[in-house]
């Protein structure tokens, strides 16, 4: 930017005294803690757990791990998740939180595969199965941002009851059995391959890219952050705090929409099982990821990257024939010393900015 | 003669030997200097009176005493011995206890547990609830409040009841020094009249008892000697209240060691310029009574009175963050919807709130971002911002108002409280704003900077914009403000032009509702 142009001397203050001795301050060096508080350098720092992983992937599983076509099934494993994390980067960074994402998305997955729906699309086109998805997603992430930001309820609340109403209406609509889609243009759609990669990676990608642009570059972003540091100093800014909070659940409620589509194309289901545990997946890769849990302050390049991480390390664990207990023991580990680790550094940023 | 603790200080000290010595104690945070020298001295079974301005120090050194802030310069000395508590604990430990202007009670939990929170009767882990509300319900009686049944959740009782559970708390201890920060400020006549007869009895017993308020009668009633504090240091210590009149009091509450600078009155009177705020018939139930308010262009209005007055929900109420009971604001002659910040932020309103650091600010955010929060639109396109063009519009903007260090991108945080208060009117300003609310717009700043935020309020006054300011401090509002409202317990009192209106005079009706 142009910070010596003339635009910026225009106004010149009668009021504006050159600082003095006492006024200037040194820009402090920056340490080694300096450099991994900035976001650039806890992105590296997951980024160097990342290649860590991988090298531990690479010892213990030999060429079924470092092959192209692994990376490629750890991509297309990491999509669903990768999508739903994305939304609820947005959900937490704005000072809330959505334990039902996994329900929502069983919910879309159903409701999108119904014989009505399907029919429908055929009758119609394979898009309405899309529009189906994202319509119930959406409506589902409405009622919670309308419950928490109307209603008063906690986020924590509104969404533990909208994780048990939402399963509980899939199991309904669907019997409790699993609903196979047999509409051409769905399957054909999500099985194409662009530029050698699936139309999943894509998603997951073009949402990532969205999802960093939006919070990053635009109003909705900058208020996200506003919302989530202190709602009630952005209140007073005069934005609205209760509509864009609505606006966040909608977003994380769409994304569960999409997540549902991808998962029903990977299966060629619908069924109310989906997504089980994906909230847990979802908050875990965002916190590992450098988000603030209470609000404020988000990253999506450190969610895709936390995504990357637990997804890897699932792989890994896959191919050296590890069981599931294990994978779930060690992801409670890495998560409680991933957030140890960011409260050290934050103690020591406060400290640094107090002297 | 019941068994509990209640505490019976012997009195083998002289009348005249000090329970508590403070002597030239400093206490520094960032930027501020909140006492620089105090000297206080308490002797057993007195009422010790702690007399001075908001932000005086009177909250500071009373935190000092119960350990809640260590002192960076200094002595205490405790029934003659030199200590230094180190936790809150030690303090209550050595019998000093703290009753807080907002009480510390846990609201779900029954009078009893409260009264023992944190040193409970237990016998092998097991609380021993029969012996704590028999023991509870004898430090009540002795309170004079055998009524207050120990069981009862301390959540449903009123203001009174919860203030007499906290001194049973303090006496739960063995204490020899009650400190009572505003205790009356929550209490009707009758109230008052049971605080004063425990404070009493208290005293005859040989605690002694640091009182802090700011209406005098009830000093001139209770109080035995008084201190008096100003800027942080003591201008007077040991008065006897029987003998020192209310004008010397005021006086050495008001004179002060450092004058502030303000900005000249404009010379050309604002009485012809448009009205740009008109507030009529704006009432808030239970808060305050009807509040009629008009400012013109170029014109600063300052709201005095004392904190819990009902100045600041004034303020917010205007501004549409507490919804008005009735009544109407309206800005340049278009209403505006009641309860909608919002709605007050897009006809021109902005507010500088009193917790700048809560309510005011991103602290954790840029500089920049804070400033351009409330007119995002200006840098955005279609959604999207151009944060090139703010950062450009904000270096301009704390260019011209001189935040220090300079650097739009640091946080908010790391800035001291008038570089702060000086991003908060950036944002008023980039928002070219018509009305301006200011709550306490000099908390928390130090002196060097308070001058420039008068002269920076002055030179927006100066281009058109309505300013309201609220202060504690009523210097400041005589310094900047054209006219006066006085805030007295949710009512206008007094309005006046600032030029009939003394410093003593405004403190007259502030404390006692009427000028002397």
């Amino acid at each position: 930017m142009s910070d010596s142009s003339a635009g910026v001397s225009e106004t010149t203050s009668p009021r504006h005294v050159p600082s003095g001795p006492g006024g200037k301050t040194s820009r402090p060096k920056p340490s080694s803690y300096a450099v991994l508080r900035s976001s650039m350098g806890r992105n590296l720092g997951l980024v160097l757990a990342l290649v860590v992983i991988c090298i531990v992937g690479a010892a213990t599983a030999g060429d079924r791990f470092a092959d192209l076509d692994n990376a490629i099934t750890i991509l297309r494993l990491a999509a669903i998740i990768g999508v739903v994390s994305i939304g609820m980067t947005f959900v937490i960074t704005g000072g809330g939180i959505d334990l039902s994402v996994g329900a929502i998305l069983a919910l879309s997955s159903v409701w999108c595969t119904t014989v009505a729906t399907q029919q429908f699309a055929e009758d119609t086109h394979w898009i309405a199965i899309v529009f189906v998805a994202l319509l119930i997603g959406g409506a589902c992430g409405l009622i919670n941002g309308l419950l928490i930001a109307y209603g008063g309820i906690v986020p924590f609340i509104a969404t533990l009851a909208m994780l048990a109403s939402a399963r509980g209406l899939a199991e309904i609509i669907s019997n409790r059995r699993t609903q196979i889609v047999n509409v051409d243009g769905f399957t054909d759609f999500f099985d194409r391959e662009v530029l050698g990669l699936s139309t999943m990676i894509w998603i997951f990608v073009l949402v990532s890219i969205a999802g960093w642009v939006l919070l990053n570059r635009t109003t909705f972003g900058r208020r996200t952050l506003a919302v989530g540091g202190s709602p009630e100093a952005a209140r007073l800014a005069g934005i609205n705090v209760k509509r864009h909070t609505v606006m966040l659940y909608v977003l994380l409620g769409v994304l569960c929409g999409v997540a549902a589509l991808m998962l029903v194309s990977r299966t060629t289901t619908g069924s109310s099982t989906h997504g089980l545990f994906y909230e847990l997946d979802a908050i875990a890769a965002v916190v590992i990821g450098g988000t603030l849990l209470s609000g404020g302050r988000g990253t999506i390049v450190g969610t895709v990257l936390g995504v990357l991480i637990f997804t890897t390390l699932s792989n890994i664990f896959t191919l050296n024939d590890r069981t599931t207990s294990e994978q779930a023991l060690l992801k409670g580990a890495i998560i409680v010393v991933a957030v140890l680790l960011q409260q050290h550094l934050a103690k020591r940023s406060t400290k640094h900015d107090t002297t | 003669m019941s068994t509990t603790n209640v505490p019976t200080v012997a009195t083998s000290q002289g009348p005249e030997a000090a329970l508590l010595q403070m002597t030239g104690i400093v206490k520094e945070f960032p930027g501020v200097r909140a006492l620089g020298g105090v000297d206080l001295n308490v002797r057993a079974g007195e009422v010790h009176c702690l007399l001075g301005q908001n932000g005086a120090g009177k909250s500071t050194l009373i935190k000092i005493l119960s350990a809640a802030y260590q002192p960076d310069e200094g002595s205490i000395l405790w029934q003659g011995g030199a200590r230094r508590f180190t936790t809150p604990m030690a303090a209550i430990n050595a019998g000093i206890s703290t009753i807080y202007q907002e009480l510390d009670l846990v609201p779900d939990l029954s009078v009893a547990e409260n009264i023992y929170l944190g040193h409970e009767l237990a016998r092998g882990g097991f609380t021993r609830r029969a012996r704590a509300n028999r023991t509870a319900k004898d430090l009540l009686s002795s309170l004079g409040h055998a009524e207050i049944s120990p069981t009862r959740l301390v959540g449903t009782l009123p203001p009174a009841g919860q203030q007499i559970v906290s001194m049973a708390r303090a006496l739960s201890h063995d204490t020899r020094l009650l400190i009572l920060d505003e205790p009356s400020a929550v209490l009707d006549q009758e109230g008052v009249d049971n605080l004063f007869r425990v404070v009493r009895s208290l005293t005859a017993r040989g605690v002694a008892v640091v009182y802090i308020s700011h209406r005098l009668e009830e000093i001139r009633e209770i109080g035995d000697r008084i201190t008096v504090l100003k800027d942080g240091i003591t201008v007077a210590t040991g008065l006897p209240v029987s003998e020192t009149p209310t004008h010397e009091l005021i006086k050495l509450m008001t004179g002060r060691a450092i004058e502030y600078v303000f900005p000249p009155q404009p010379e050309t009177p604002t009485e012809q310029a448009e009205p740009v705020l008109e507030v009529s018939g704006l009432t808030l139930d239970g808060v305050f009574g009807t509040v009629d308010l008009t400012v013109r262009a170029g014109e600063i209005v300052g709201l005095a009175g004392l904190v819990g007055a009902g100045r600041s929900e004034i303020l917010e109420t205007i501004y549409g963050a507490r919804r008005a009971s009735s009544g109407t604001v309206k800005v340049d002659g278009k209403k505006i919807r009641r309860g909608s910040v919002t709605a007050a932020v897009r006809a021109g309103m902005g507010l500088a709130p009193e917790e700048r650091k809560s309510q005011g600010l991103l602290l954790d955010q840029s500089v920049f971002s804070n400033i351009t929060v409330s007119s995002m639109n200006k840098f955005s396109r279609g959604g999207f911002l151009d944060s090139g063009a703010e950062r450009a519009k904000a270096k301009e903007l704390t260019e011209s108002l001189d935040v220090r260090p300079a650097g739009v991108s640091r946080a908010v945080r790391t800035l001291s409280g008038g570089n702060q208060q000086k991003v908060v009117l950036a944002r008023w300003l980039l928002r070219e704003c018509r009305v301006l609310l200011l709550d306490e717009p000099t908390r928390g700043v130090d002196v060097g900077a308070r001058s420039e935020i008068y002269a920076l309020v002055r030179s927006l006054a100066d281009a058109g914009i309505a300013v309201v300011v609220v202060s504690s401090e009523v210097e400041e509002v005589l310094g900047l403000a054209q006219r006066v409202l006085v805030v007295r317990e949710g009512e206008v009192v007094h309005e006046s032009d600032v030029a009939d209106l003394d410093e003593a005079g405004v403190l007259n009706l502030v404390m006692e509702g009427r000028v002397a």
